[in-house]
């Protein structure tokens, strides 16, 4: 007996030192005034013109302004190192008046030259720092053809044609001005190296482990609450998740819906915003069955989109109606109402075209930016239209694959593909993957061969036109018809999802997606 | 001697040269360019052809290849594009995080499989037999990846007596007790499998020896039953029992990959199916590069260790 006492009170006591030897000191919560956040993955570069994922967004928006930035909850922009700025007549001048007494982090001043210095590093292939590139989203700029120095406060930018999303463009993060004394100095390491002018300053990456930013208290907008950020790489979205309940993070973002559940209660707070995302299927209207407006559709209302949103996405996203996002809300046709779950009509518009029990194949990818569960929500899919009598083949592929065989159009190939596009106008989308001009041979993404002359020409008048109301009027009368063409099926608008801990105020998710951080607060 | 070290080494050099060929032609056949991941929604194929020629991906694959051959064998292997950093210093870092995971995860299988294999083999068919094969086989049996989640929602959620993930905490010291205290749980996530082997088969390994002649005389003669065990019978069960830890070394090395995705430690098996993931060419091919090259010499020192021992080897 006392033997079995003395085990047990021993490995009691040893249990004990272990707890305090290896628990305590380790994982104290995270500091007051320092927001852990757990992010996606590690990052590229801290280079706003060097890199194209959300992820890396996410930090930079904290480290760096752009001249104009999205009012807070909208996509619709607001001054920020501009204070104001002109459109000639023609649509193709924008002259700028900038903030003055604006430092980069690293001390140099922000100016005219500075901007100028931004925009040809992207674009003029003989700048001595086009270099430090490549720079992928620089044609979100390529209608810039010159940009003048004015005076030390004004700066004009030039035109090749008039251009209307050139504003949102400017507030989209590859438009963040970087210090180019940085840039000069650094080189091809700015990247590692960051300077911009934004409310944190960079202070510590440590690759796979976290990048780290700092207040900075010369912030021309007010300096930030936060003393710190610090931003950890966590691909996995279950270790994401178990990070948050232990506290090791203090924000967690892209919470996986099978998790959400995890986050009711008092300790935590979950965040919801649409964004300016859709998920569709891209119907080949060239050839086969969808060639034919009526079987379109007859997918639009075979497809329960209710039951995809709530039951396959567990409520993180919303049904979509047409082609552009709501979050677009200054662009958005109020009055269109998604296509209702109607197997019954469904199967009359079929008998209608005489396409009963075609044969699809359908292309699914496994993942990929934005594609939320694709491989589910392709079988739901797939079991909705065979209810009306399709016979569908699901061909799946892994992401980068899946756009090689995607991009290139579907013809020959497949009926129809999941897609999902992440935009910051409303121009963009359609742009590039409705009109006539846009099919894969001519560069563009309409992979499903869908034309409509009124539609191409009300987006081509958006896009010349500079005033944001007559832009609406067009985009909305554009989304009608396409919403009646259907050349997709509308499927899911996204929201985008954060958790923040009880000790976290004043965090609010942004429609652009972007994480700002400045007013956020954290005891 | 040197004669034979220096023969074995100029062997290496086809081998790693095949290698470099395979690992070239892999990332260049298959689907998707480096370019697609990086634009995503946005590549178009004249955003594709911009990029590529930026990156040096127009050029002929024979001329790529020479390229980086070239530069591999000045030290150069090139800049990852998805993390814009040297592929060297990547590699070699995430290297060494691999390494310290799976050192670890092998010294705790062999003690333990071992130490295991032995109390179970000296008590055959008693109750410690009993639990212990029972115990065995529960790990054999549980992936490690649900083994590793399991722990973190037992340890470090509900317990909090470790962190979640990562290799170092984020404030604070990193020091010995920092590093241990990070690498416990996936250090035993990753054992628990291969330690089941080691101790099945050091059992039976065992079981063979004692049922020897010596044992018998040493058990005749009076030595304790203790020291017949772990002194003479396990000594003669190690040369069986040794070339199935060489086996479980190499296991450990390739399992790591599941371990460090779920604890988010920042390996080599990680960074190289992300790097795959991104299309990340020079990642990769350096990454498998530098894990081969260690594998071959590994096994060089493993010859010329073996020749010391047996002459005839040598010939």
């Amino acid at each position: 007996m006392s033997i079995g006492h003395l085990t047990r009170r021993s490995l009691l006591a040893a249990g004990t030192a272990l707890t305090m030897a290896l628990g305590a000191p380790a994982f104290a919560q995270t500091p007051p005034g320092v927001l852990v956040v757990g992010q996606i993955a590690e990052p590229k570069a801290l280079d706003p013109a060097a890199v194209t994922a959300v992820n890396d967004f996410r930090i930079l928006m904290n480290v760096y302004d752009g001249l104009v930035r999205y009012k807070d909850g909208t996509l619709e922009v607001e001054p920020a190192l501009a204070t104001d700025w002109e459109i000639s007549e023609d649509g193709t001048e924008y002259t700028f008046t900038l903030r003055e007494g604006v430092t980069f982090h690293d001390g140099s001043s922000f100016d005219a030259e500075a901007v100028k210095f931004n925009f040809d590093r992207m674009l003029d292939e003989s700048h001595p720092y086009y270099d430090t590139g490549p720079f992928p989203l620089s044609f979100f700029f390529s209608a810039i053809e010159e940009v003048e120095v004015v005076d030390p406060t004004t700066v004009k930018f030039v035109l090749n044609e008039p251009y209307a999303p050139f504003l949102s463009n400017l507030a989209y993060p590859t438009g963040l001005i970087v210090s180019p004394a940085a840039v000069e100095e650094h080189g091809s390491e700015f990247g590692r190296n960051p300077s911009g002018t934004g409310p944190f300053k960079f202070a510590e990456w440590r690759p796979n482990e976290a990048v780290v930013v700092e207040a900075n208290p010369d912030y021309w907008d007010g300096a930030p609450q936060l003393e710190a950020v610090v931003f950890r790489p966590i691909t996995d979205a279950s270790t994401r998740t178990a990070e948050m309940l232990a506290g090791g993070i203090d924000l967690m973002v892209e919470v996986p819906p099978v998790a959400l559940s995890q986050f009711e209660g008092e300790s935590y707070q979950l965040h919801e915003q649409a964004g300016p995302h859709l998920w569709f299927l891209i119907l080949n209207a060239k050839e086969g069955p969808f060639a034919d407006k009526l079987v379109r559709q007859a997918a639009n209302y075979a497809i329960d989109k209710e039951a995809i949103v709530n039951e396959v996405l567990e409520g993180t996203a919303e049904v979509a109606a047409g082609p552009t996002p709501p979050a677009f809300a200054w662009a958005y046709n109020e009055d269109l109402e998604p296509y209702p779950y109607d197997p019954e009509k469904a199967r009359e518009l079929i008998a209608e075209a005489g396409a009963e029990g075609a044969e699809l194949t359908f292309y699914v990818t496994e993942g990929g930016s934005g594609m939320l569960d694709p491989v589910a929500m392709g079988t739901a899919i797939q079991a909705d239209l065979e209810a009306v009598g399709f016979d569908v083949t699901i061909e799946t592929y892994e992401w980068n694959t899946f756009l090689g065989e995607v991009n290139p159009g579907l013809e020959g190939k497949a009926d129809m593909a999941e897609m999902a596009w992440m935009t910051n106008d409303p121009d963009t989308l359609p742009f590039l993957a409705l009109r006539s001009e846009a099919f894969p041979d001519q560069g563009g993404f309409n992979s499903g061969y869908y034309s409509n002359p009124k539609v191409d020409e009300l987006l081509e008048q958006a896009r010349r036109a500079t005033d944001q109301e007559e832009r609406a009027r067009l985009y909305k009368e554009m989304q009608e018809i396409v919403h009646e063409d259907a050349p997709w099926v509308f499927v899911a608008n996204w929201k985008q999802n954060a958790v923040t801990n009880d000790r976290v105020e004043n965090f609010d998710l942004q429609p652009s997606f972007f994480l700002l951080l400045d007013d956020v607060a954290k005891n | 001697m040197g004669g034979y070290i220096l023969r074995r080494l100029l062997s290496a050099v086809p081998v790693l040269l095949g290698i470099t060929v395979i690992v070239f032609l892999i990332m260049a056949l298959i689907p998707g360019d480096p370019a697609t991941a990086i634009l995503g929604s946005y590549a178009t194929p004249e955003n594709v052809a911009r990029i590529n020629r930026e990156l040096g991906l127009d050029a002929p694959l024979w001329r790529q290849y020479l390229i980086w051959l070239g530069n591999m064998l000045q030290g150069d292997f090139g800049q990852s594009f998805a993390l814009n950093r040297p592929v060297l210093d990547e590699v070699l870092e995430r290297f060494g995080a691999t390494l310290i995971l799976a050192g670890t995860a092998f010294v705790l299988c062999s003690l333990l499989g071992v130490i295991a294999g032995t109390i179970s083999a000296a008590n055959q068919y008693g109750w410690a037999d009993k639990a212990i094969t029972f115990t065995v086989l529960l790990g054999i049996s549980i992936p490690s990846f649900f083994l590793g989640m399991m722990m973190i929602l037992l340890f470090a959620v509900r317990l909090r007596w470790f962190p979640v993930s990562g290799m170092w905490p984020i404030y604070g010291a990193r020091d010995a007790a920092a590093l241990i205290s990070h690498l416990a749980m996936p250090a035993i996530a990753l054992a628990v499998v291969a330690t089941g082997v080691i101790a099945r088969l050091s059992r039976s390994a065992l079981l063979e020896v004692l049922r020897q002649d010596f044992i018998r005389t040493a058990r005749a003669k009076g030595v304790h039953e203790r020291s017949v065990i772990w002194r003479h019978a396990l000594r003669a069960a190690m040369v069986s029992i040794l070339p199935v830890l060489g086996i479980q070394a190499g296991f450990v090395l390739s399992g790591a990959v599941y371990i460090e995705i779920v604890f988010q430690w920042p390996g080599i098996g990680r960074m190289l199916v992300d790097a795959i993931l991104r299309r990340d060419i020079l990642l990769v091919q350096g990454g498998v590069i530098v894990v081969a090259a260690c594998y071959v010499f590994f096994n060089i020192i493993v010859d010329v260790a073996q020749s010391l021992l047996d002459p005839r080897i040598r010939t």
